[in-house]
């Protein structure tokens, strides 16, 4: 009866779809998290099956820390225009034309751009779920992550106070203030994703392909000149290097990695035949093995 | 194949074509699997060396890993395969696991989604969670210690949840120098008390977590094993047919409301598969409609299968929406709003008896209460409990007794007080009745339809898991529950003085079999027959219940149980004051005839056919699931309900399948039915829409096709000299 086996991927996609109705029908005021990232690609995708040939009944909402490369914004556009749905720009006003990466370092650019931006947005919209494209495979602290994560009414993130989750049977149950992170993609790897923007064609930032671009070495990271806010060393000029990104966060704190691969199959090819994990590409994760876990207590997702 | 080789012809294939690599992964199935063990059995140490050997560890994670080997780890300098596993910082600082966390791998066979579930304290609670969405069960033996306690747990808790497959992992094998009789000896162990748990398939294997051995790489030091690697197996390990594909069952999750002309159902198809044109029925209002759509995450398509998510829409207008369940009209599962479950609690907060929670089934949040606790079950045991007075289920460590369950004896129990308390990983078979009514099937049947989880409504933390045993005997409408205070007393005459008195026993002659194939007429001569000879006996029929004691009960499913259970009673009542009673009732549902030969055989409520099959020893103190052909809900109720002076034990229920096929009937339609049926002038006929489910076991079968009508009284009444219930 091999007619009536689905392949993981299959499975992957079912189970997805059914989470996302789930937190459709279940909670008063879902958001969708966009960051414009390949799984936030997969994740807006999947919701469009969800729903077809009705529109998405919830919003994207993009935290913007103003410091995305220039290619994601477009890209962002044009996707909300492509599915049809509404979509949502937050930044923090109290970061708003101050945070600078470069002056106020990484950790303190992402704690109000990123953590707070994201905690007030929740606030201001009185959001009760928020879909995020975060798998257990990226980190291991994630592993033990349920796919409705719960947060109490300050956002926080309880490692003892998680929810026993059964089959697929969501507890959708908060009280006002508190809200639930969903995620979708929890099951899927790095792989999967690949395999998926593949199959289904989906769109994806230019950015993860390896193109001629201009990069300046910061600390033995390769980092991308996207607009003059680039302060230069003295002397300093940029370098044009074949590179791609493996991750998309704010332009200065991602690094590229030289590369030859421009189509999707040669990235996939490359990422299995390289040894270094993928998030070594973000300047974020290079403090202690267990940050992740102290970010996400905080409301970092 | 050795693990270098594998490694080796994977990196050529993604070098020379990554097309085909591609196309190989993106076809490649999906396997959930748990691990369980007790602490330090090495089931970290065992998935950390899938994961290392399977190719998943990037190099900068092992740099971070072996880094912390000299820290945290406890193999010295050496790669410690168990970091690579144990995420969480402060279980990391205690070298425990506390969660269930979840890993992935793949090979190009399969995506392996591994939950792991430390064997410490909240074991229940983290090894049920698990375990519920898993086809296949590791269960970890530290080899120097064999068969313990928690192993036995383990695969009980394995059982309960449905789980098929298991692979015994005979580790540590290194420590007792790779000698085969230790591990003969350990299968053997593992194999005298796992039958009783109904599983599918069990695999041993010797390895060394540890080293390496006989996980991906077959082992140079076991050269005695001839069996798959642990990975081998797991590759090859047959899933497929664990669905269920026959129930079609669609909890409906969201209705699609584009534009006028269009309204989609969407959900995921829990069991069983849908065609385009197919008769489906909306429960729990029983409309009928036809299947008009079916688009699937692809576009449309002509049928679709468990578990695909997709959207359908029919061809009439039919009020559907969010909880109600779309099912074949010839399939139904149960609709009700009680049931039985077995239930493991997973809250600091005792479950109390009479509390009203949430219920999640399927796409349904009802209201309902813990309407009693039954019995607990003690998981290191696997017995019953008494409920009150149990002491409750305490961690095990290591080493304490593992003395095989059947020796151990339970002096607390004598009859079944119900428990009024459930504590955090207990787990108990209960009764619960829900506000309104939902469709469900048992969880044997239907691990979707079958399952919920219970909200607490304060707090809204989920606070326990249910599997649905069986549907109970629903109560009759009107009626109050069964007051505490009404005691049996003992009457002054004997079953025995009955029995002198009328020379026979009462009985109960359950005649079940399609409209027309001849029960009537059996009963009535039957009826003569017995008069002839001297014997008290009396028909119950349609004529004199229908009109009478049951005029208030119609043709729903509810109805027609609520009609048998009834019947059974009064037949009951008959068969105490010493008569014989035949009933001729079409009585189309097993479980609706299980109930009625459990209430004639003395109040044995749910065990019905099987009550047969089980032997039970009359005075045990309490008894074990060994002794059921069933799982869970095999847990026989040996004493569940108090006995009447006379042994409850002794069967008087005859169940007679008058099996005449339905062509013969409808040949026969000796009151014109089947012909309004077929022409759609009766909605609900046996047969014809509704479907009847023939006996497994009846007492007495009658191919009354070919059998004359005095000949087939005449196979009754041998069979019922036999049974002594006539001289
Ligand atoms: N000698 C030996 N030690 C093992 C083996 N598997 C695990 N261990 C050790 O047993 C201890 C507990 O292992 P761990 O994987 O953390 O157990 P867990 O609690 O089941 O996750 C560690 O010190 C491991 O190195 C094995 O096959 N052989
Ligand atoms: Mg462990």
């Amino acid at each position: 009866m091999s007619g009536y086996n689905l392949s993981h991927l299959k499975q992957l996609e079912a189970e997805s779809i059914h989470i996302i109705r789930e937190v459709a029908a279940e909670f008063e005021k879902p958001v969708m998290l966009y960051s414009v990232g390949k799984d936030s690609s997969v994740m807006l995708h999947l919701a469009h099956k969800a729903f077809a040939p009705s529109k998405i009944p919830f919003p994207l909402m993009h935290v913007d820390t103003q410091w995305k490369f220039q290619e994601m914004y477009k890209f962002r556009t044009l996707m909300a225009e492509k599915y049809g749905v509404e979509l949502l720009v937050w930044i923090n006003p109290e970061g708003k034309d101050i945070s600078d990466p470069f002056k106020h370092g990484s950790d303190k650019h992402t704690q109000v751009m990123k953590t707070d931006g994201l905690k007030q947005a929740l606030g201001h919209y009185g959001f009760d779920a928020a879909f995020g494209g975060a798998r257990r495979d990226e980190e291991k602290s994630r592993a033990k992550e349920r796919v409705y994560s719960f947060r109490n009414e300050f956002h926080q993130w309880d490692p003892k106070n998680q929810r026993p989750e059964l089959w697929n049977l969501y507890n959708a149950k908060v009280n006002k203030g508190e809200s639930i992170r969903v995620f979708p993609l929890s099951n899927w790897t790095e792989l999967d994703i690949w395999l998926y923007l593949l199959r289904e064609e989906i769109p994806i930032v230019p950015l993860y392909f390896a193109k001629e671009r201009p990069v300046v070495e910061c600390d033995g990271t390769l980092i991308m000149v996207d607009d003059d806010r680039m302060p230069l060393k003295e002397g300093e000029t940029p370098m044009t290097k074949k590179v791609r990104f493996r991750t998309l966060g704010c332009y200065p704190l991602t690094g590229a990695v030289e590369s030859e691969a421009e189509t999707l199959e040669e990235i996939v090819q490359e990422m299995l035949l390289t040894t270094t994990s993928e998030r070594q590409g973000r300047v974020i994760d290079h403090d202690a093995a267990a940050s992740m876990e102290e970010k996400k207590k905080d409301g970092y997702f | 194949m050795t693990e270098q080789a594998y490694k080796i012809q994977e990196e050529d294939l993604i070098r020379d074509d990554i097309t085909e690599y591609l196309r190989r992964h993106e076809t490649k199935d999906l396997l959930r699997l748990l691990t369980c063990g007790s602490v330090d059995d090495g089931k970290s140490t065992l998935i950390g060396r899938l994961l290392y050997d399977s190719h998943m560890i990037y190099e900068d994670q092992l740099a971070a890993v072996t880094k912390d080997s000299k820290v945290h780890g406890t193999t010295g300098d050496d790669f410690d395969p168990a970091l690579l596993t144990d995420g969480l910082k402060a279980e990391r600082e205690q070298g425990i696991t506390i969660d269930v966390a979840y890993r992935y791998f793949s090979t190009d066979k399969r995506k392996f989604i591994i939950a792991d579930c430390p064997g410490h304290e909240q074991y229940t609670r983290n090894m049920a969670t698990g375990a519920s969405t898993c086809n296949l069960a590791v269960i970890l033996i530290d080899a120097r210690h064999g068969v313990i306690t928690q192993t036995k747990r383990h695969s009980f808790i394995c059982s309960l949840l449905g789980i098929k497959h298991v692979v015994v992992a005979v580790n540590k094998m290194d420590l007792i120098d790779w000698s085969e009789e230790v591990y003969e000896k350990i299968r053997e162990d593992y194999n005298a008390f796992v039958a009783r748990l109904g599983f599918s398939d069990i695999h041993f294997i010797p390895m060394s977590a540890l080293k390496g051995d006989n996980v991906v790489d077959h082992s140079q030091n076991m050269a005695w094993y001839d069996g798959p690697t642990f990975l081998h197996h797991l590759e090859g390990v047959n899933i497929s047919t664990d669905r269920n594909l026959i129930d079609m069952r669609f909890p409906v999750q969201y209705v699609l409301r584009p534009h006028l002309n269009f309204r989609g159902f969407s959900g995921t198809i829990a069991s069983g598969f849908m065609r385009v044109g197919d008769e489906v029925m909306s429960l729990p209002s029983r409309r009928a409609s036809r299947l008009k759509a079916i688009i699937g995450p692809d576009g449309e398509i002509a049928e679709a299968f468990a578990p695909m998510a997709v959207t359908v829409t029919l061809e009439d207008e039919i009020d559907v929406s969010r909880g109600n369940m779309l099912v074949p009209v010839k399939n139904l599962p149960h609709v009700g709003n009680e049931f039985e479950a077995m239930v493991v609690w997973m809250h600091e907060t005792p479950a109390k008896a009479g509390r009203s929670y949430l219920i999640k089934q399927t796409t349904n949040m009802v209201p309902g209460v813990l309407a009693d606790i039954r019995y607990k079950v003690d998981v290191n045991t696997m017995r019953k409990q008494a409920g009150g007075e149990a002491p409750a289920v305490k961690t095990v460590q290591r080493g304490e007794n593992s003395s095989d369950f059947n020796e151990r004896s339970d002096s607390t129990f004598n009859e079944l007080n119900a428990a009024t308390e459930l504590q955090l990983n207990e787990i108990a078979r209960v009764h619960i009745t829900l506000h309104r009514p939902i469709a469900f099937d048992p969880y044997e049947k239907n691990r979707s339809t079958g399952a919920f989880i219970i909200v607490d409504r304060m707090t809204n933390i989920t606070v326990g898991a249910g599997m649905i045993v069986d549907r109970v005997v629903p109560k009759p409408k009107s009626s109050a529950p069964v007051s505490k205070n009404i005691v049996k007393t003992a009457s002054l005459v004997s079953d025995e003085d009955r029995r002198k008195l009328l020379n026979q026993k009462g009985a109960t002659l359950w005649l079940t079999g399609l409209s027309g194939s001849g029960k009537s007429t059996i009963a009535r001569q039957l009826e003569r027959e017995l008069t002839d000879m001297g014997h008290a006996c009396y028909i119950l029929d349609g004529d004199n219940i229908r009109h009478g004691l049951n005029r208030d009960l119609g043709f729903s499913m509810e109805d027609r149980s609520e009609n048998i259970r009834r019947i059974g009673e009064v037949a009951r009542l008959f068969n105490e004051a010493g008569i014989i009673v035949i009933t001729a009732f079409i009585s189309p549902y097993r479980e609706d005839r299980k109930q009625a030969r459990a209430i004639v055989n003395g109040g044995i409520v749910d065990d019905g056919e099987t009550v047969q099959d089980v032997k039970i020893e009359k005075d045990s103190s309490a008894s074990t699931i060994s002794e059921s052909s069933e799982r869970f809900n095999g847990l026989n109720e040996g004493g569940a309900r108090l006995n009447d002076s006379t042994n409850p034990r002794e069967t008087r229920f005859v169940e007679i399948f008058v099996d005449t096929p339905i062509e013969i009937c409808e040949r026969r339609d000796p009151k014109g039915l089947y012909k309004k049926a077929r022409a759609g002038e009766i909605s609900q006929f046996t047969g014809i829409t509704d479907p009847y489910e023939p006996p497994q076991k009846p007492e007495i079968t009658l191919l009354s096709a070919d059998l004359p009508v005095n000949q087939a009284v005449g196979l009754v009444i041998e069979k019922l000299r036999q049974e002594g219930i006539v001289g």
